[in-house]
């Protein structure tokens, strides 16, 4: 499996003047990208600069409407991802593509299975074939066993052993640490360089620059869908990389000139929930967060700690076992959700396009959702149509949301304008307090640094936010205090001054808990 | 920017018109392999269009398709499927019946006592529907359709038993007790057009200016679009089921009026029958809008009265009711595929307006 021919100064993949439009969009243009065989080659760049779309072209997701592709001194032209694979090309996805109740040699074999003359799988084989290229990776697992019992980061393994088992020696990884906490990220890049030590060429896409300025050989950087630069981590550092990147000035998250006000604005006392199933653990057990005017309360955690289920029941979306929550001095444990929301509450909900938007209906509709008790949006039981659209333009104007009008519908923006969008609705109507479920994800550096100026802003007239994020700096940027969930518990206690990445991926993975000063 | 909604609209009719045109196309090839000229076929058909009297009972004929069509409408709006506008219809004209003719009323008075039973029974059967799905969680579809079979039992078992009375002019017919004059809806033109007629018209009216106009017609809205953005701003799923079930049910006991007030005066086993059904095939031609619902019924109303002329060239009326299958197969489809096209072409003008901006700048 290790033997490889060395090919000297020939490149494993060449890319010259790739151009890719989509009717009335420019995804990519002239993009050169030079890969050499055997090192590890990170392409950066922002959200929506176009590193998708490229990679895709690469993959024979779909063709280039100008430029070639050069695999190991061949010239190439994928029509499907098919050809990509036999040219030895293969790619691991954001999103894992694994079936849960199969086992791991499952998965890997599957819609490739090495049957016999008479249609049986050949399991043995298969399973042996996984055993070696699982040393190689040095990893550990089973192969026997369920998807279902694995964790992030194996499951990723298992996306890698599934392209590698086809023989890919050129691997396209997409944003593969987006799902991991920073200890999962060194296991991964242990892996790819034992892969790449064994002659294979790693093609990383990320916009997280620690990452790749700690572990890639080369860099390529995109900008708006063509390539700006070509350098290695030993002649740039984080923020010409990342100028490099964003082709201007960058924001930053933290920053505060106000004091915290002394009044509470939202407090949660003892409060436990019960879990989904009769009989199991607690969703949440006695959680007690409180949020000051003027402050921002961060929540770490990976998903699935409780956040989610912290947010529902303090906006009264669950029935809660016992406890309290209070808005403003106001005990509001058992009221109703609009009646939570009139005393105050706003919320950015985790995932915009479920909990969000009504992505067909237009942009004016968008802004008037959750605000019908608004009389300055209403006339009596009527709703104001001309009311609604003149507030829906001045969101539009504030956030920077780029729309052609409030007319179309909101389907039609991109992510970060659609998130702009929320953030901006739910910030109109001058909330007490903001439970902000990770408010600048998946959205571009310009978009985020303006929600990160907006919560600021508000943060600094007395809004108190709770908030709630999987970017770890962005959480130490804006944080005043920062509450670790894990297990349905607040864990630990940090000091956003004090705290690092990696120090809060200790604690999300309830491998540290307690108070750190 | 007004000009964005009229562009929808135009391209949501011209939709509902290919769907037609092409039920249209496919009947012609049914009409040829049966050995008929569609030209011809076609030309009685439409020709009829010229006849005062036709256009009269097209009319008299949309008056429920109107009504219940508005009755589904109301719960699609809201992603509720009431296949039962057929039960409720049939519980709330029996009750009304019965009703109707057991009290003595000044005229306008009786009438309208008679809707408000009618609307109040079909509320009822439908409220059974909607506690099931919020309490229990059953699928309305299901729900619906089954109470659909216990209605039309029910409501024939209770005639037989309790309500029947003898025909005094020896028909075989057997109905209720006839309502008094008073009870009557008015004719517009006499025999042929309802005054129903006008109450469907207040009804579409009615549901565009609620579901469009209105804080509780925006939440519907809401709710049908994504039930979850809207519970998060704290909208009550169960109750807006509720509510939708209770409005769809209202409006469905109201579709066999113009039959019952207008024309029979009395409950009979075949009256009004599949209104009710037809109801689903006019809210889909129709979009779920008040001015398609209208459009859309005033066809499958014309095609009703005017298949009879077929019958006088030797072709069998049951063309058109192939014909309304057909309309309505094509127009889940046709919407469907123009609603991806269309999604398509608004979301790259939006990109290209936004480019053109970004470019000067």
């Amino acid at each position: 499996m290790t033997e490889h021919s060395h090919l000297g100064n020939q490149l494993a993949v060449e890319l010259h003047g790739i151009t890719k439009r989509f009717p009335g969009v420019i995804a990519n243009h002239d993009i050169e990208l030079l890969v050499r065989p055997g090192t590890i080659h990170a392409i950066v760049g922002e959200n929506g600069a176009g590193k998708s779309t490229l990679m895709k072209t690469l993959y024979g997701m779909h063709q280039p409407d100008e430029g070639t592709i050069t695999v190991n001194g061949n010239l190439v032209q994928f029509k499907t991802p098919t050809d990509a694979i036999a040219a030895g090309i293969g790619m691991v996805h954001q999103h894992f593509m694994l079936a849960d109740n199969l086992t791991i040699t499952e998965n890997i074999i599957l819609g490739d299975e090495p049957v016999d003359g008479r249609g049986r799988i050949k399991f043995k084989e298969a399973r042996e074939r996984i055993e070696t290229l699982m040393k190689s990776l040095g990893a550990t697992f089973d192969p026997n066993t369920n998807v279902s019992e694995l964790g992030v980061g194996q499951r990723q393994r298992v996306e890698i052993l599934k392209v590698l088992y086809r023989g890919a020696k050129i691997l396209i990884l997409d944003e593969p640490t987006a799902v991991l906490v920073p200890q999962e990220v060194d296991e991964l890049f242990t892996t790819l360089k034992r892969l790449v030590a064994d002659g294979a060429t790693v093609i990383f896409i990320s916009h997280k620059l620690d990452e790749v300025l700690a572990y890639c050989d080369e860099i390529t950087v995109i900008r708006q869908g063509t390539t700006v630069a070509h350098t290695t981590p030993s002649q740039v550092n984080r923020r010409s990389l990342a100028e490099l990147m964003v082709g201007s000035d960058l924001p930053d998250p933290s920053g505060r000139e106000t004091k915290i006000g002394t009044d509470v604005r939202l407090q949660v006392t003892g409060l436990n929930l019960a879990g989904e199933i009769v009989g199991a653990k607690l969703a949440l057990e006695d959680i007690n967060v409180a949020v000051h005017s003027g402050e921002i309360v961060g929540i770490a955690g990976v998903e699935g700690n409780g956040q989610f289920e912290l947010c529902e029941s303090i906006l009264g979306l669950r029935t809660i076992l016992s406890g309290s929550i209070s808005v403003c001095g106001q005990e509001l444990s058992h009221a109703e959700t609009r009646e939570r929301i009139n005393m105050g509450l706003s919320y950015i909900p985790f995932d915009r396009h479920r909990e969000g938007l009504l992505l067909d209906a237009p942009l004016w509709e968008n802004t008037f959702l959750g605000r019908e008790e608004n009389s300055s949006l209403t006339n009596g039981p009527f709703i104001s149509r001309s009311k609604i659209e003149s507030d829906c333009r001045s969101i539009i104007d504030r956030f920077g949301v780029l729309t052609p009008s409030e007319q179309v519908p909101a389907f039609a923006l991109s992510g970060g304008n659609q998130q702009k969008l929320v953030v901006g609705r739910e910030m109109a109507s001058d909330p007490k307090v903001l439970l902000a479920a990770h408010p600048t994800r998946g959205v571009d550096v310009g978009a985020q640094a303006a929600i990160w100026d907006e919560l600021r802003h508000a943060r600094d007239n007395g809004l108190g936010v709770l908030l709630i994020s999987a970017d770890l700096e962005e959480l130490i940027g804006l944080s005043d205090r920062i509450l670790v969930m894990f297990d349905g518990r607040v864990t630990a206690h940090l000091d956003p001054a004090t705290a690092t990445p990696e120090m809060l991926g200790t604690y999300m993975t309830g491998e540290e808990q307690g108070v750190a000063q | 920017m007004k000009s964005q909604r009229l562009q929808r609209m135009a391209v949501t009719s011209a939709s509902s018109l290919l769907a037609v045109f092409v039920a249209l196309c496919i009947c012609a090839v049914i009409l040829l392999i049966t050995g008929k000229d569609p030209i011809e076929a076609y030309k009685t058909l439409f020709g009829a269009a010229g006849d005062t009297k036709v256009l009269q009972g097209a009319l008299n004929r949309a008056t429920p398709l109107m009504i219940s069509a508005a009755a589904v409408a109301i719960g699609f709006k809201m992603n509720l499927f009431n296949i039962g506008v057929e039960g409720q219809m049939r519980v709330s004209l029996l009750a009304t019946a019965v009703a109707g003719a057991a009290i003595r009323l000044p005229a306008p008075l009786h009438v309208l006592f008679c809707l408000i039973v009618a609307m109040a029974t079909g509320a009822l059967w439908a409220a059974f529907a909607g506690w099931l799905k919020v309490k229990r969680g059953v699928n309305e579809v299901i729900s619906t359709i089954m109470l659909n079979f216990v209605a039309l039992s029910l409501v024939a078992w209770a005639f037989d038993s309790f309500f029947r009375v003898e025909s005094t002019t020896g028909s075989l017919l057997v109905k209720t007790k006839e309502l008094p004059t008073s009870a009557w809806f008015p004719d517009i033109v006499d025999r042929r057009l309802n005054g129903m007629f006008f109450i469907a018209v207040l009804v579409l009216v009615l549901f565009y200016v609620l579901v469009w106009k209105t804080k509780f017609g925006f939440q519907l809205r809401a709710s049908g679009a994504n039930p979850g953005a809207s519970r998060v701003t704290g909208v009550n799923p169960k109750r807006m089921i509720m509510i939708s079930m209770l409005l769809s049910g209202a409006l469905a006991g109201l579709v066999g009026m113009r039959a019952l007030l207008g024309d029979v005066h009395a409950y009979q086993n075949n009256l009004a029958e599949q209104q009710g059904f037809n109801g689903i095939a006019v809210a889909l031609l129709g979009r779920n809008h008040p001015l398609g619902i209208f459009i859309s019924a005033l066809l499958f109303g014309y095609l009703g009265e005017a298949s009879g002329r077929l019958q006088l060239i030797d072709i069998p009326k049951e063309i058109t009711t192939i014909m309304t299958g057909i309309i309505v197969l094509a127009v889940v489809i046709i919407n469907e595929a123009v609603k991806r096209w269309d999604d398509r072409r608004i979301q790259h003008k939006a990109a290209l307006a936004l480019e053109a901006v970004a470019v000067p700048a």
